[in-house]
């Protein structure tokens, strides 16, 4: 090439790049950072701006976080990572640079490969006072628990062949025959909860799936395929789904017509608890910001909002339930639940066994 | 003239190959060097010894191979139908045709179980749910409109004297189509035939949620070792892989494309005939296929409890509580991010078509088929690629808000370059002679002749790059980005996650919006080049 062309060449490329960085800079610097620093009160620190990774699962009414920013300085950044298999594997790839500097959403089903991966830096939070012991499954602080969802048989009460299931052995009766569509635990993460339930919760579980198999089960790779396709609410002919404690208070809160009993119900002896967890990520600048954001995920007010903007239960004591929750969701007083070093170490194990079992 | 446009094309071909080295080639290269730096070729054996990876090597490639001659099949009555409109039903047509693809997958799925249940295909005899059929059929469906538009609007522009004369001497309808007709349009069906192949050679939600979970394949399997098992290292094997076969595929598919150089004028074009009963009855079928999961997909927008309104459409400007933004604000995103993948894509896409078709040498081999690989390669291996590349200043483009256009444009480079090579392959150099001999100056052969005919090719290119943006999900979901930058098919996944009608409705109205958009915008976009060029 000439000397014109390679300046020519130099020119385009750098121009590229510039406008690719130079827009993104006004993008970011857009409204959020303005506005906490003119509402901070003047003995607040140094306004800094923590990004909060989350699943695309995660969301909460803004109005809080711009409250949080004014009280302490701190603007928190939403990012979305994608699901939870998505977020994790993502942030394996990227640690020593983390994405951000706080993780929201880790389960107890994840939640060894992310600790084995070194991802979090300890902080002890303040807020776990309100959170029963049953939710600190990390004795080092490395994760606080923030919330939890049951995965449970969820059953279409006017669906049903005969009487409604009570436990995971009624799923094996022949009057049930044909009537449970579950997840594959391959592609899903309540397909791979209600697989560990049956672990947690049978004597032999690879027995309990031949004999799950042999009563006409149907598999599929996703729970809309499963809740949507197969089941009774999206018209399917299964009145049996492996779906969440929360399943049932949403179809009333999101019934075409106002309702005053959920249409579905819930086998509480087959829940599988599904714990979530933040952590601060290794690698941020600023922990103690970081620590202040894990507090504000265990403050009554972000607790008190997380059945309605995301499906679950908070841990903590103070919170108090949604009048639709308080009527309509069961939570299981003794729900099913492995360690998460045991899942860790034979998820690839079991899942192959499971499906040589069931697709085999 | 020409060795000063050689040199400007060589100048100008640093733009994309900038673009395409930053963007792809170092991210792609810093994931496999990630998985496979330590231990080599080893875990590449080690999975070839597997019966599961090589059923799903196997599975991968003949699904595609079939996907590909049945739309080709169904398809190309479709792209002669196309050809012979005027030039007003030509537009619409192409603009109805491009709705499937851009219809989330997830949607699609649950509008062809539906049919399934309904038509008695869900269980007994004749099944098709979780077969490979239903895999075959959906790849039809998305992929219809890659050849109808880039076949049909090709064919619309060939010079319609050399089949008139063909009929003269005496040769049948379907002697003239074999013997003049398709040698001409052999290129830019195989031009056609490669991006069907590559889509279809990487679908994953298709794979996934219509073949049900028996069936893998390369995609699927790349997905679950990498993201499911976090095993970078097969992830990287099975991505090697599939690297290996695409490049081989496209690099048969250029060949063939450059095989046969024939011309085509702006002067004569193919006078509107008589569809014989042969393509009427393409058309029932290809229009039953492709109308029925969309009849589906609005019955369902329609339904409030027992009854039909509107209420789901007029619920999409609320923000639900499980969303950071409202459905219209996830709409606006998209817009704004597919308007600028376009951008990119025709820009960088026109550049590379110049550069293919008027490059030298080795220069326009490369730049051929390394601008077709991103089409082939897993939305698994392009995110974490940029994932981990990407990562340091003054590259930190990770969290960037111009990530998402830029991975979109990558697919829709392609699709520019293949719908504008074979047009400015073909453009007739008597036109040119012709219009010197008449005294035109160089510079206004280029205005009035090379550029009309040059912006058909873009046109339906840049269309698709918009198409593919707006719908895509896949890749996006491996880039972190910020929440309430949420695109419309993003917003749309999340509401399908949630139990409750109204949740439903409001997804499926949503759908409706996001096939309009891209309908109306596919229209306006090829609209654009006006009437004093005609069909073409």
């Amino acid at each position: 090439m000439t000397r014109l062309t390679r300046r020519l060449a130099l020119t385009l490329s750098v121009l590229l790049l510039a406008s690719a960085c130079s827009d993104d800079s006004n993008i970011d610097a857009g409204d959020q950072g303005g506005e906490a620093t003119t509402s901070a009160p003047e003995t607040a620190p140094e306004p800094v701006t923590i990004t909060l990774i989350t699943h695309d699962s995660f969301a909460i009414d803004t109005s809080l976080l711009d409250r949080f920013a004014g009280e302490t300085g701190i603007t928190v950044e939403l990012m979305t990572a994608g699901d939870t298999g998505q977020m994790i594997s993502q942030s394996i790839l990227s640690a020593g640079q983390p994405l951000g500097d706080v993780m929201y959403g880790v389960d107890n089903t994840f939640l060894q490969r992310a600790l084995d991966a070194e991802l979090f830096e300890v902080y002890e939070a303040d807020g776990l006072a309100n959170v029963g012991a049953e939710f600190q499954v990390d004795d080092e602080f490395r994760v606080t628990p923030i919330n939890f969802g049951d995965v449970c048989i969820n059953y279409w009460t006017d669906a049903l062949p005969g009487p409604a299931p009570t436990s995971l052995a009624d799923l094996l009766d022949p009057i049930n025959a044909g009537q449970l569509v579950v997840q594959s635990p391959e592609s899903s993460s309540p397909g791979l909860a209600f697989l560990l339930a049956t672990i947690a919760g049978t004597e032999d579980w690879e027995q309990f799936w031949t004999d799950l198999r042999a009563n006409g089960v149907s598999v599929t790779p996703d729970w809309e395929s499963a809740y949507y396709g197969e089941f009774t609410a999206g018209g399917g002919d299964r009145s049996l789904v492996v779906s969440y404690a929360s399943s049932p208070p949403a179809e009333v809160m999101f019934a075409a017509e106002p309702i005053d009993t959920a249409p579905s119900g819930v086998l509480l002896d087959s829940c599988y608890r599904q714990i979530e967890f933040a952590g601060v990520l290794a690698g941020t600048e600023h922990p103690d910001a970081a620590g202040q954001v894990i507090e504000f995920l265990l403050s009554k007010e972000f607790q008190d909002g997380v059945p309605e903007s995301m499906f679950v239960f908070p841990v903590s004591d103070e919170a108090e339930l949604p009048e639709i929750w308080a009527t309509h969701a069961q939570v299981a007083d003794d729900p099913l639940i492995l360690d998460p070093a045991e899942v860790e170490a034979n998820r690839d194990e079991w899942t192959d066994r499971w499906v040589e079992i069931v697709l085999g | 003239m020409g060795r000063n446009r050689s040199r400007l094309i060589a100048a100008a071909a640093v733009v994309p190959a900038v673009f395409l080295a930053v963007f792809f080639v170092y991210p792609v290269a810093t994931v496999m060097w990630r998985g496979l730096g330590d231990g080599g070729l080893a875990p590449l054996r080690d999975l070839l010894d597997s019966g599961r990876t090589r059923d799903a090597i196997w599975f991968t490639l003949w699904q595609a191979v079939l996907s590909t001659l049945l739309t080709l099949a169904v398809a190309l009555p479709g792209a002669a139908v196309v050809a012979r409109s005027s030039a007003r039903t030509q537009r619409v047509l192409r603009a109805l045709v491009t709705i499937p693809f851009v219809m989330p997958t997830i949607v699609v799925a649950g509008a062809f179980t539906e049919l399934f249940t309904r038509f008695g295909l869900d269980d007994g005899t004749i099944r098709l749910r979780h077969t490979v059929w239903a895999i075959l059929i959906a790849h039809v469906f998305f992929n219809y409109a890659v050849v109808v538009r880039t076949v049909g609007s090709f064919w619309a522009g060939l010079d319609a004297r050399m089949e008139d004369q063909a009929r003269v001497l005496g040769a049948g309808r379907i002697r003239t189509f074999v013997e003049v007709t398709l040698p001409q349009l052999r290129p830019v069906i195989s031009a056609a035939a490669a991006i069907v192949f590559l889509f279809s050679f990487t679908s994953f939600g298709v794979v996934l949620v219509l073949g049900g979970p028996r069936q893998a394949t390369i995609e699927t399997e790349i997905y679950r070792y990498a993201v499911v098992r976090t095993d970078f290292t097969s992830g990287a094997a099975l991505a090697a892989i599939q690297l290996i076969a695409v490049l081989t595929l496209v690099a048969v598919a250029t060949r063939l494309e450059r095989s046969r150089p024939l011309t085509v004028s702006t002067s004569h074009r193919a006078t509107v005939r008589r569809s014989p009963v042969g393509l009427a009855a393409n058309g029932t079928l290809a229009a039953t296929l492709l109308a029925l999961p969309i009849l589906v997909v609005v019955e369902r927008s329609l339904t409030v409890g027992n009854a039909y309104g509107l209420d789901n459409y007029r619920a999409l400007g609320t923000r639900l509580s499980m969303l950071p933004a409202s459905a219209t604000d996830a709409i606006q995103n998209s817009l704004v991010a597919a308007v600028s993948a376009t951008l990119i894509a025709a820009v960088i896409g026109t550049i590379a078509a110049l550069v293919v078709v008027h490059g030298r040498g080795a220069l326009r081999h490369v730049f051929d088929l390394g601008l077709t690989l991103p089409l082939g390669t897993s939305a698994v291996t392009i995110g974490f690629g940029i994932l981990i590349a990407l990562d340091e200043p003054p590259l930190d483009l990770r969290s960037s808000w111009w990530i998402v256009p830029i991975v979109h444009s990558l697919v829709g480079i392609p699709f520019v370059v293949r719908t504008m090579v074979p047009v400015l392959r073909r453009i007739d150099p008597a036109l040119h002679e012709a219009a010197a001999v008449l005294g035109a100056s160089p510079r206004r052969v280029r205005r009035e002749i090379d550029l009309p005919i040059a912006s058909r090719g873009l046109l339906v290119g840049a269309s698709f790059a918009f198409a593919v943006s707006i719908g895509e999900f896949g890749a996006t979901a491996f880039i972190p980005r910020r929440a309430d930058t949420l695109t419309a098919p993003q917003a749309l996944f999340r509401l399908l996650s949630t139990p409750g009608e109204l949740v439903r409705g409001q997804a499926m109205a949503l759908a409706v919006v996001l096939m309009g958009i891209v309908a109306l915008a596919v229209f306006a976009i090829e609209s654009v080049r006006g009437t004093h060029e005609g069909s073409l």
